[in-house]
């Protein structure tokens, strides 16, 4: 029998490509197939039923057969088995769904943290050690990742279908996600909302590394400034130390500590202060004024670019004296050291 | 089955059968009697010409785009044509085929007459808002001529105020006019069913169809308002920039997705329901018995149209809403698909102890029980919170939204157009044919979007205009199903044509259908009655169907 070429390799590549699930590469990944699979369970079993009830009273009491209708009103107990057996599995599925959710979206407190910026058409990946990624990103295995991430333009949502983990990117808010690697290699990273022209080209690689091999990794493509040093570098050159100095008498509030601490604001509401509160303070401090303090710092809104930001949350997120900022603000006063342009100090 | 057995239709004998001398047709001749009818059937077939023409421009955006995914290089055209592919093809399909087509065709034509009334309550209303369609779809077309728009349907901001350079103007102006259409079909739906209804045509006489157009029109009348509201916004945002929706001063980004999905959830059901009250229609009539549980399928669109309203953040669960409001949001979506579960059982119970044939209608409705089913139960994988992470935004998505919305509505609208055709035109359809393609269009959609299920959870983004190589093979299994597709619609298109001019004349019950439109002449005069009925009878009353036919026999013969 002659097969032709073209259909051959069609059949050969449907048999090599065939895969009806992706991998299941995190940990996340055997839950939300669990549910797919009740899912899927249900689904088959309604059109079964569905489709035996048509197909069945349309063999028994077709017109040849069947000749003359009985009419019948309705059965309220029929209708009331049909409307709570739904409704259960559709309430056992939203519990399970609710519970999924709440594992996908609320991650381990020990979680390692990186940050993403998207921008049209490409992803940064910006580790906490100073390692500068540009659609890729590598994470070791084994070990719960937390992305916290934000948008330069317009929406994003980063994808990573063997990893079951998905979340949309916002301009002007963090958002985050995380998941835990269970085997490596290398993994698709989408960008499922639209965000124009090249939208199927904001894509990448997600490199799963185990631990030695991350270790070795972290260590060789270092740019030698970590994300807390570039921030303190910033906050001392756009002035931020001359009223967040720590000093008893000081214009701003002692930033030294302040990251997890709970903040009583002035207009009388109390805040956790995490990533998001410090971005927004800076962007919009006179939104945030803390108790005590004057509404006098101006927004920073359009001078510092999201990365920048990034820096500068990492730096407070770590700052636990004063020490070093007050000494910067000495050297600075006495001018003995030129400040390096704002915003601009990475590669 | 043979098709001669299994047949209940009633065709008057056809060496002496003739059209009715006069009616809404050849009432008034000339292009003029047309573009200023009154007539709510003339506006029907206006709207009729009007949203097929549109439907074969949005299906022809569908070709090109199966066409280009069917390799995964971005080869037959560049990312921005791509882009404005898909976009076109969204607002086409949602905006001028979907929301307009069972309402504004077959509800039009039959609302009046299910309840027995000689007109919609507003006639000129009827007309002009066929003329904000006309001038809706004008400015589509001019978006189009000028370059197209490449924001995808849902206008996504701040990618439509601020990043892109296309006609987003012109686009959001033809939504803004034909969302107008749509508001006025559905207030005068509302009044014709409060004011107008005939003598002892009570709201538990009226026919399912009835229900269902108004369980939307309430949808229309309440939820098109805050679209044209949001396209407002979003074209003040793009011009003067006014930054509701910018955060860079002070806007919210994420406003934009309630705005939206406020209005386009609804809009589902917009769509969906008057497709529901075909089915309605179709199902009773070829068991020959009542619609099983008339009152809880009644009930069920108004609980639909209600509940529909308060689901519209299950689009939004990965966009960072609140834990606490995403668990309301679920919850409610699982409560709104039980009213469409219980929907779909009453209409397999009507089955039971019936007397059914098989004729085209019938076989589309049967088409849209399977293909409901799926999209429906698909729509539960979505509201599960921790599923919908996975799922949204991928292929998963577009093959459910095409599951209900072309599996569901389009199959019932198939089933209405064919099931009423006779009465609109006077003569029938060729059933082979049909039958033809009601089979090939199943087929064809199944091979079509069958495929993007597996899609979607592997992982394939929607929108994309290049993809990853390993999910070719599923691609062109996909492309090759949305040709088998195409045929499917494009038989009818030209055997409806023939029918006009050379199909059996059809006679006033064909089917033996309780509906009063059934009782008049077809095609209907322009008054439809020569006299108000009085209605002394449920609907689906079979029992009353007989009775009247034996009595006609004895007073004629």
């Amino acid at each position: 029998m002659h097969i032709s070429p073209v259909l051959w390799q069609f059949l050969v590549k449907w048999l090599h490509a065939s895969a009806l699930f992706p991998a299941e590469a995190s940990t996340i990944a055997p839950y939300t197939d669990a549910l797919y699979f009740f899912l899927l369970a249900i689904t088959l079993l309604g059109m079964v039923l569905v489709g035996a009830l048509v197909a069945g009273f349309s063999f028994r009491y077709r017109k040849e057969k069947h000749p003359v209708a009985i009419q019948v009103e309705g059965s309220t107990l029929l209708e009331a088995t049909w409307t709570i057996i739904p409704l259960a599995l559709f309430l056992v599925t939203f519990v399970w769904g609710a519970l999924l959710y709440f594992r996908i979206y609320n991650p381990p407190a020990n979680s390692m943290n990186v940050y993403i910026v998207g921008k049209q058409w490409m992803w940064k990946a910006e580790h906490p050690g100073g390692q500068h990624e540009i659609n890729a990103l590598h994470v070791p295995m084994g070990r719960p990742v937390q992305l916290t991430m934000i948008s330069q333009d317009v929406f994003h949502s980063f994808s990573i279908p063997d990893f079951r983990v998905k979340r949309e990117v916002i301009p002007g808010r963090y958002s985050t996600v995380w998941f835990e690697a269970t085997a490596p290699g290398t993994y698709h990273l989408f960008c499922t909302q639209y965000c124009g022209t090249k939208h199927s080209g904001m894509i990448g690689e997600i490199t799963v590394l185990s631990p030695e091999d991350y270790t070795k990794w972290t260590q060789g493509s270092t740019s030698g400034m970590s994300l807390a040093q570039n921030g303190e570098r910033l906050f001392a050159s756009m002035g931020c130390n001359s009223c967040h100095s720590g000093n008893a008498a000081a214009r701003g509030p002692n930033l030294a500590g302040v990251f997890g601490s709970k903040l009583q604001l002035a207009n009388g509401s109390e805040v956790l202060v995490n990533e998001a509160y410090l971005r927004d303070a800076i962007l919009n401090p006179s939104q945030h004024v803390t108790a005590g303090y004057a509404p006098i710092m101006p927004t920073y809104q359009g001078q510092v670019s999201e990365d920048g930001l990034i820096d500068l949350v990492e730096y407070i997120k770590g700052l636990q004296s004063n020490y070093r900022v007050q000494q910067t603000l000495t050297t600075s006063q006495s001018n003995q050291v030129a400040p390096t342009t704002p915003g601009m100090v990475k590669p | 089955m043979s098709a001669s057995t299994s047949t209940i239709l009633n065709l008057p004998d056809q060496t002496t059968a003739t059209m009715p001398k006069r009616n809404y047709l050849n009432n008034e001749h000339g292009l003029l009697s047309w573009l200023f009818t009154g007539d709510h059937k003339r506006i029907a077939i206006l709207y009729l010409i009007s949203i097929t023409f549109f439907f074969f421009v949005g299906g022809a955006f569908a070709g090109l785009i199966r066409l280009e995914l069917l390799t995964p290089q971005p080869d037959l055209m560049a990312s921005d044509t791509y882009n404005k592919m898909f976009s076109m093809h969204g607002i086409v399909m949602v905006f001028l085929f979907l929301v307009p087509s069972v309402p504004a065709t077959l509800g039009n034509f039959l609302i009046p007459i299910m309840l027995g009334t000689r007109d919609l309550a507003f006639p000129k209303i009827n007309l002009l808002s066929w003329y904000l369609y006309l001038a809706g779809g004008t400015f589509t077309l001019a978006a189009l001529i000028f370059g197209g728009v490449d924001t995808g349907w849902t206008f996504t901001t701040p990618l439509s105020t601020h990043y892109l350079n296309t006609n987003v103007i012109t686009a959001a102006t033809a939504i803004f006019i034909a969302g107008f259409s749509s508001i006025f079909t559905g207030l005068n739906f509302i009044v014709t069913i409060h004011r107008m209804r005939a003598p002892g045509m009570t709201w538990f006489r009226m026919p399912l169809f009835v229900w269902a157009h108004y369980a939307a029109s309430v949808l229309m009348v309440l939820g098109t308002p805050v679209l044209a509201i949001t396209i407002v916004l979003v074209a003040l945002e793009r011009t003067i920039g006014i930054g509701v929706f910018d955060p860079t001063k002070g806007g919210d980004p994420l406003l934009f997705q309630h705005l939206f999905w406020f209005y386009s959830h609804p809009a589902v059901y917009i769509m969906i329901l008057p497709g529901m009250g075909v089915i309605s229609e179709v199902v009773s009539t070829f068991s020959r018995k009542r619609v099983f549980g008339y009152t809880a399928v009644a009930f069920s669109s108004v609980a639909i149209a209600l509940f529909g309203f308060f689901v519209w953040a299950h689009h939004m669960f990965i966009m960072g809403v609140s834990n606490y409001s995403a668990l309301v949001f679920s919850l409610l979506t699982m409560l709104v698909a039980v009213p469409s579960a219980i929907k779909i059982f009453n209409w397999a119970f009507t089955l039971q102890k019936g007397s059914i044939t098989f004729e085209t209608p019938m076989l589309y409705a049967f088409a849209f029980f399977g293909l409901f089913t799926i999209g429906g139960m698909t729509g539960v994988f979505l509201g599960a919170l921790g599923m919908d992470i996975h799922l949204t935004e991928t292929y998963f998505i577009v093959a459910h939204f095409h599951y209900v919305m072309v599996g569901g509505m389009l199959m019932a609208f198939m089933a209405g157009i064919h099931f009423w055709w006779p009465k609109m035109t006077g003569r029938m359809y060729p059933e082979s044919f049909s039958k033809l393609s009601a089979v090939t269009s199943f087929i064809g959609f199944n091979l079509t979007f069958m495929p993007q299920f597996i899609l979607g959870y592997l992982g394939m983004p929607r929108r994309y205009h290049a993809y990853p190589a390993e999910y070719q093979v599923l691609n062109v299994l996909s492309t090759a199903g949305a040709t088998v597709l195409g045929v499917g619609f494009l038989l009818p298109l030209l055997y409806l044509t023939w029918s006009l001019k050379y199909g059996a004349i059809a006679g006033n019950n064909p089917w033996q259908a309780t509906g009063l439109e059934w009782q008049i002449q077809s095609p209907p005069l322009t008054e439809n009655f020569t006299e108000i009925p009085i209605v002394d009878h449920e609907a689906y009353d079979y029992e009353w169907l007989a009775h009247k036919t034996e009595q006609e026999v004895t007073t004629v013969g």
